[in-house]
């Protein structure tokens, strides 16, 4: 929701980001403010995951310029786990698999840490096996995974829903939300975009990375920017989204070019 | 480097054979006697051998170390924390010297269940019989200067005979502690089990103090058909320490060795773990983890043979290693020529952790059989960086995000040991290792 009171949480500002030499963001400016839902939609390969692990801070990408403040705070200046403790959430589209680590062990930690950040004390096993409990049945996640290795041998959609569990838990003012819908059916979406909507209030934002629309039945975006070639190619409301679901990108690139007068 | 010199430390080494009580059993006394011939022909090994291409041995020779004297009696406080919590059957060793105080009450237990757990000393008269076709018979010592004294030496150690069809839910803890330097001790374990039996057995070094000394142990193993073994070893010794193990396993029809080997101490270790799959459908589950920082060396060497078809065997070893530390995995897979339908994976992955710690792996395949299937395969790395970021990006800092990718890493191991309060043990030692290094 726009509010017109509202902070400005997210300011990226011209930014270029290389890997490998290549450079893949070529000038990315981006506003977001406390309470809004931002959608990123774009072609495969127009960078979308990689502005979005660029927020969260991943050495593989250099920064070569431009500028992004949080909060007022230069968040380039700060390590990735930093950034976490500031708010920023990353949902990964490919979440990784850790073999030897128990789901539970991982979550309690980071859940811990976070809270020790903010000068609260330790919620101990039990406590945050009841707390974990009650939030894994609102995301309908089978308890059993609390036993297994972190993201081990999960399925696709039983990934993002751990993804989503993980920011339940940590209730990021910024959740940087890269394709959480693909992998998932259909009752998983409604119920993953349920949990999602319970999670944003006027304090916070979301991002939302993702190719369809269907997601967006659920989550209602304010701002829907289409992606290319690792630049923002244009920005509408929430009927953009419609119209790329109609139409596909193609009609952008012209419609892009003619504003350009090529 | 005066090899003369060095042979000549372990000649010294065997003065205090002589002193051994004379057994009233004519082949116990010719198989030490033969022993002791074989260490005054044996040369010490050097990285010119290649079973020692890897380790040099040397800084072992640059002491004099001896059969411990006199054998002090530790504080019960001092050494119960080494207990399992768990009910088990414990054989206390001091410096190579059976401590009955420490130990279980054995003559009840063999007189309610006719399990055999015993000082070797004092069981193999008893129990000669069943003895004398097994004991020596399984680690060769011909080319082995280490074994070779091992046997000379025979004397003390553990013995476990599990009559047939006996299932022992009980672990059966052989606990070695070392509360002397300079002393070297020859642990020996000789572990029979008859058919359809059960066991699980813990061999396990430790010790009181962080001096210099040397453990040289042989464990021989033998499973009669359908039999069941778990075999769990833990060598944490002094980090000055120099420990020389050998362990051989013979495996009769369908029976099932399930192991796993953890070396966390000595400044120096080896360990070479011999498996024969005699007979046929048998099964070996050989696991291990290496777990080593600062100037430790361990060697380990593992031998599967698979003599005879339809058997099993699966291998992973893992090494994570810190500091200056070396480690050295080289597992060999034999498959002979009657050896059909083998089945058998081995996997050998390494952490390093530091610039400096280095791994030298070497899986072997050597295939005699045609219609097998053998997939083998080794890994050398860093942490996963996409790992650290995902974890990283939940808030845990660098150091935190790395203990716990490296602790996870040796837990797969870890997790594998059926005792439970041992698990606890290791991950515990895993958790201080890994933070602090
Ligand atoms: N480490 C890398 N080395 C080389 N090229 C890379 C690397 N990482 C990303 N790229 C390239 O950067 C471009 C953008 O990738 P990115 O993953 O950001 O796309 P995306 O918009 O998220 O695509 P998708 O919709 O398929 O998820 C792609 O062409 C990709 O191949
Ligand atoms: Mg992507």
């Amino acid at each position: 929701m726009i509010y017109q009171d509202s902070e400005t949480l997210l300011e990226v500002c011209g930014l270029r980001a290389n890997v490998n030499n290549i450079e893949i963001l070529k000038g990315i400016d981006l506003v977001v403010r406390s309470g809004e839902v931002h959608a990123i939609m774009g072609t495969n390969g127009s960078g979308k995951s990689t502005l979005a692990k660029v927020l969260a801070g991943h050495v593989a990408y250099e920064i070569t310029s431009g500028t992004v403040f949080f909060k007022g705070k230069n968040l380039l200046n700060l390590a990735p786990e930093d950034r976490a403790r500031e708010g920023v959430f990353l949902g990964f589209q490919y979440p990784i698999e850790i073999p030897g680590v128990a789901n539970n062990q991982f979550l309690r930690l980071i859940y811990n840490t976070m809270r020790i950040q903010h000068g609260k004390d330790e919620l101990d096993p039990l406590e945050f096996d009841d707390f974990v409990r009650e939030k894994m049945r609102l995301l309908e996640i089978n308890p059993d995974f609390l036993d297994r290795s972190v993201n081990e041998g999960f399925s696709g959609g039983e990934k993002k829903r751990n993804e989503i569990l993980q920011m339940a838990l940590l209730s990021p003012k910024l959740a940087i939300l890269d394709e959480t819908d693909s992998g998932l059916d259909i009752d998983a979406l409604r119920v993953v975009a349920q949990g999602i909507n319970q999670l944003t209030n006027r304090d916070n934002a979301t991002i939302l990375v993702t190719h369809y629309q269907r997601l967006l039945n659920h989550i209602v975006p304010d701002y829907v920017h289409v992606m290319d070639s690792g630049r923002i190619i244009r920005t509408g409301d929430k009927e953009l989204a419609l119209e790329l679901e109609a139409h596909g990108y193609d009609w952008i690139g012209t419609e892009h070019c003619a504003i350009l007068g090529t | 480097m005066n090899i003369a010199n060095n042979d000549d430390c372990f000649r010294s080494m065997l003065q205090g054979q002589s002193q051994l009580p004379v057994s009233p059993l004519m082949w116990l006394n010719k198989l030490r006697a033969s022993a002791v011939d074989r260490v005054s022909a044996l040369k010490i090994p050097t990285t010119r051998d290649e079973e020692w291409r890897f380790t040099d041995i040397a800084p072992l020779t640059k002491f004099l170390f001896q059969p411990a004297d006199v054998v002090p009696y530790p504080q019960t406080a001092n050494v119960s924390r080494f207990y399992l919590t768990e009910a088990s059957i414990r054989l206390v060793f001091i410096d190579g010297v059976y401590t009955s105080q420490l130990s279980s009450n054995l003559s009840d237990l063999t007189k309610n269940s006719g399990v055999i757990v015993s000082n070797l000393s004092t069981g193999i008269p008893e129990y000669a019989a069943m003895i004398k076709p097994h004991l020596g018979g399984y680690v060769e010592f011909g080319d082995n200067i280490f074994s070779a004294l091992n046997t000379a030496f025979l004397h003390d150690g553990a013995l476990v005979i599990v009559p047939r069809d006996a299932q022992v839910k009980m672990p059966v803890h052989l606990l070695f502690i070392t509360t002397q330097a300079k002393v070297v001790s020859y642990p020996r374990c000789l572990i029979v089990t008859e058919p359809n039996s059960a066991v699980t057995i813990f061999e396990d070094y430790v010790a009181l103090q962080q001096g210099t000394y040397v453990n040289n142990a042989v464990t021989e193993i033998t499973l009669a058909n359908n039999a069941s073994l778990n075999h769990i070893r833990v060598q944490r010794d002094s980090h000055q320490a120099f420990h020389i193990g050998s362990c051989a396993v013979s495996l009769a029809r369908s029976s099932r060795y399930q192991s796993v080997n953890v070396a966390l101490g000595a400044r120096i270790s080896r360990y070479n773990l011999n498996v024969l799959l005699a007979d046929t459908s048998a099964e070996a589950t050989v696991d291990g983890l290496t777990l080593i920082a600062e100037r430790q060396l361990a060697d380990i060497h593992t031998c599967i043979d698979h003599a005879k078809s339809n058997g099993t065997s699966r291998q992973l070893h893992k090494c994570i290693v810190g500091g200056n530390a070396r480690a050295v995995f080289s597992g060999k897979i034999m498959v002979r020529p009657d050896a059909q339908h083998t089945n058998s994976f081995q996997s050998s992955r390494n952490l390093l952790l530091t610039l400096k710690a280095r791994v030298d792996t070497k899986p072997q395949l050597e295939i005699f059989a045609d219609d097998v299937k053998c997939v083998h395969g080794a890994t050398v790395g860093q942490l996963n960086n996409e790992e650290v970021f995902y974890l990283k990006s939940r808030g845990l800092s660098d150091t935190m995000a790395r203990n716990l990718l490296t602790y996870a890493f040796g837990a797969e191991i870890i997790d594998r040991i059926p005792i439970a309060s041992l698990r606890c043990q290791l991950e515990q030692i895993v958790l201080e290792q890994t933070q602090g290094g």
